[in-house]
């Protein structure tokens, strides 16, 4: 089983592909030593469905020692997950929740008192149609989606509202997962090139701002740009705007 | 399922970029996107893409009674279909405001300008005429559909061909196309209809918006013309006050703009008469680009940048092949910076993901640790929750160490997280 995942490592898979487990295969059964039970841990993409491992979204197959394997797929649509901070338009007040779009097939709400400081005194100034950051807690396909703007101990620790004389647009989830990456090579190399403000939600909303509407507008373009760009063309492409637009 | 709404930040940046005279997509204030025109193998099948924007438009035809108080004309009856397909907004079956809006448009653009010489049509006075229909269907709304729909519709009532028809006495024969070739209509005039918006009370004008300058734009003026500078139709909406110069200034900047697109259609009709005549292949098929499915694309974007005098140009290959009955309206301008346009494969084999490799991996580890964390199970598999939506979770980038051990990975949760998973069982 792990040899036949290992064999489609890096090879395009689409949903409704199968592996299926065989417990009777070369890998489990070991004459010489103690068997261990091979553990293949999947990742986003791959989920298990009785005796098979299914493959349900379409991509490039990763693998990562020493037994981790998920699907590496470039989506644009998103899908709300737990736990993930991302970028809210609030559409509706009514009573004591915000109704916020964040990009998902259905609005999630978002209450009043979830702001750091709230009370039912004093009240958030959110307006409609005001950016929001804010994090997912409850996600499931089977309830209204809930986000917070307040983490576990009562800090707005960088949620909440924002956005006033920058641009929000969209790019794909990949591109979006990728500037929040630890050791994220395109995030430094944006730092290089002029002073700005971003905001990544992982619903694939960017918010950028820079001085003057310039500048803003040439890095929305750039972070637009960035999903086809080999990572040689993009530091060339910046080596250029370092030199030409400062 | 209703669109994104706009939020105030985007309104205030767009309204203020404006006023800098600055578009999203680095055009300048009078300048159009990048028009394609492409025909469909069948005749009067034309496809338009201005921009994102594209509209598909086909014509045909039907003998039928004409009308009783014109009978020795033809009829032509339009219709424009707003599918779901070309914004989340459009709901299917349902008449819109906006569906109503551009079918009048494009009734009174093309009907009432008596571009197509309706008498040829008739076959016998009082019984038999041609029925002439144009179905124009919306594929992709990124602004600006009421000028998409006008090219395309008068571009495939251009390349539009009725049977052949015979009359001897009484008799009535229509020829097919294999027995006689197909006769063209008789078009006198191409009108072409083009769109302004106007910002803040009519200080600022842009032409040809797109979908987020349409949704500011305070009002829009929509002029339909033709080469020889007859104005066809005009109209404004939005109820917003127009000076008489403003308008003479539209209509001056429509003539321009008119007489450009005429040209592009004449050279895609030209290129599709070749093309069939030659017997080579034309239709959709062989105009769209060859595109990878692992492989994204995306057109040149011209971002102005302060004082650069050396562009972006030439960092990127075009390696796109040029659709075969078509060509771009816009002369790039010298130096037009030139991003993202390349064949290279965003999947990339090995090179592309190297350096991101690390970054992504180790993303990717923490959110499945916590799972292991969770499940407890003696198969090979370790399964994760059902629900999908469990599985992506970003904790704090911290480096986590590779040992299975359910209380080292859930110590990574943050508090209420953890609790609500302990909970859900």
């Amino acid at each position: 089983m792990l040899s036949r995942l290992k064999a489609k490592v890096g090879s395009v898979l689409l949903p409704g592909d199968e592996f299926c487990l065989d417990t009777t295969g070369a890998d489990t059964i070991s004459l010489a030593g103690p068997s261990k039970a091979n553990k293949v841990v999947c990742g986003p993409g791959l989920r298990r469905s009785g005796d098979r491992l299914l493959v349900y979204k379409s991509g490039l197959l990763r693998h990562k020692e020493p037994n981790m394997f998920w699907m590496d797929a470039q989506h644009k649509r998103y899908v709300p997950a737990k736990g993930e901070t991302v970028i809210g338009i609030v559409t509706s007040k009514s009573g004591d929740v915000f109704k916020v779009d964040i990009g998902g097939s259905e609005q999630a709400s978002l209450s009043y008192l979830a702001f750091e400081g709230a009370t039912k005194r004093n009240r958030p100034n959110v307006q409609v149609g005001d950016l929001l950051f804010a994090q997912l807690i409850v996600a499931n396909k089977d309830m209204e989606a809930e986000l917070v703007c307040v983490d576990s101990a009562g800090r707005a620790n960088g949620m909440g509202v924002f956005g006033a004389g920058g641009l929000l647009f969209r790019v794909s989830l990949g591109l979006a997962r990728r500037l929040l990456a630890p050791q994220s090579d395109l995030r430094a190399e944006l730092e290089q090139l002029f002073p700005c403000e971003m905001v990544v939600g992982m619903n694939g909303r960017l918010w950028v701002k820079s001085t003057g509407v310039q500048r803003t507008l040439v890095l929305a373009n750039l972070l637009e740009s960035c999903e086809n760009l080999t990572p040689v063309q993009r530091r060339q492409l910046f080596g250029k705007l370092a030199q030409g637009a400062l | 399922m209703k669109e994104t709404p706009l939020s105030n930040c985007e309104r205030d940046f767009l309204l203020k970029a404006i006023q800098e005279k600055k578009r999203l997509d680095g055009r300048q204030t009078y300048d159009y996107r990048k028009l394609k025109i492409m025909f469909g193998t069948d005749f009067g099948c034309c496809f338009v893409e201005l921009g994102k924007t594209r509209v598909m438009a086909q014509v045909s035809c039907e003998l039928v009674a004409p009308k009783e108080n014109r009978p020795n004309e033809g009829i032509m009856f339009f219709n424009i279909e707003l599918s779901p397909m070309a914004s989340p907004a459009f709901e299917q079956g349902r008449q819109s405001e906006l569906s109503v809006k551009l079918n009048r448009q494009l009734e009174r653009c093309l009907r009432n300008s008596k571009c197509i010489d309706l008498e040829s049509l008739c076959v016998v006075s009082g019984e038999k005429v041609w029925q002439i229909r144009v179905d124009v269907h919306m594929l992709n709304h990124d602004g600006n559909l009421m000028d998409a729909a006008s090219i395309t519709a008068i571009a495939s009532l251009c390349h539009f061909r009725r049977p052949d028809v015979g009359i001897q006495g009484d008799e009535v024969t229509v020829y097919s196309p294999d027995e006689r070739d197909p006769i063209p209509l008789s078009i006198y005039h191409m009108p072409i209809s083009v769109s302004f918006a106007f910002f803040q009370q009519g200080t600022y004008l842009l032409v040809d918006p797109c979908e987020r300058e349409e949704r500011v734009m305070d009002g829009l003026l929509m002029i339909a013309m033709n080469k020889h500078r007859e104005i066809c139709s005009i109209q404004s909406s939005g109820g917003i006050m127009l000076l008489k110069e403003q308008v003479m200034r539209c209509s001056k900047i429509a003539s321009v703009k008119v007489s450009e697109i005429t040209k592009l259609i004449m050279k895609a009709l030209e290129n599709d008469k070749t093309a069939r005549k030659a017997g080579g292949k034309c239709g959709f098929a062989e105009s769209m680009p060859q595109e990878r499915i692992t492989a994204l694309k995306k057109d040149e974007t011209a971002v102005e940048m302060t004082d650069v005098t050396e562009r972006a140009n030439d960092i990127v290959l075009n390696a796109e092949v040029p659709p075969q009955t078509s060509q771009s309206l816009l002369v790039p301008l010298p130096g037009m910076g030139q991003v993202g346009k390349d064949l290279q494969n965003s999947w990339g084999i090995e090179e592309y993901y190297q350096d991101e490799e690390e970054a992504f991996n180790s993303d990717e580890d923490k959110q499945t640790m916590m799972e292991v964390g969770e499940k407890q199970k003696v198969h090979d598999v370790v399964e994760i929750s059902d629900s999908e939506e469990d599985e992506v979770v970003i904790l704090q980038p911290e480096a986590t160490d590779r040992a299975h051990k359910k209380t080292s990975s859930s110590s990574h949760l943050k508090e209420p997280a953890k609790s609500k998973k302990r909970h859900r069982k």
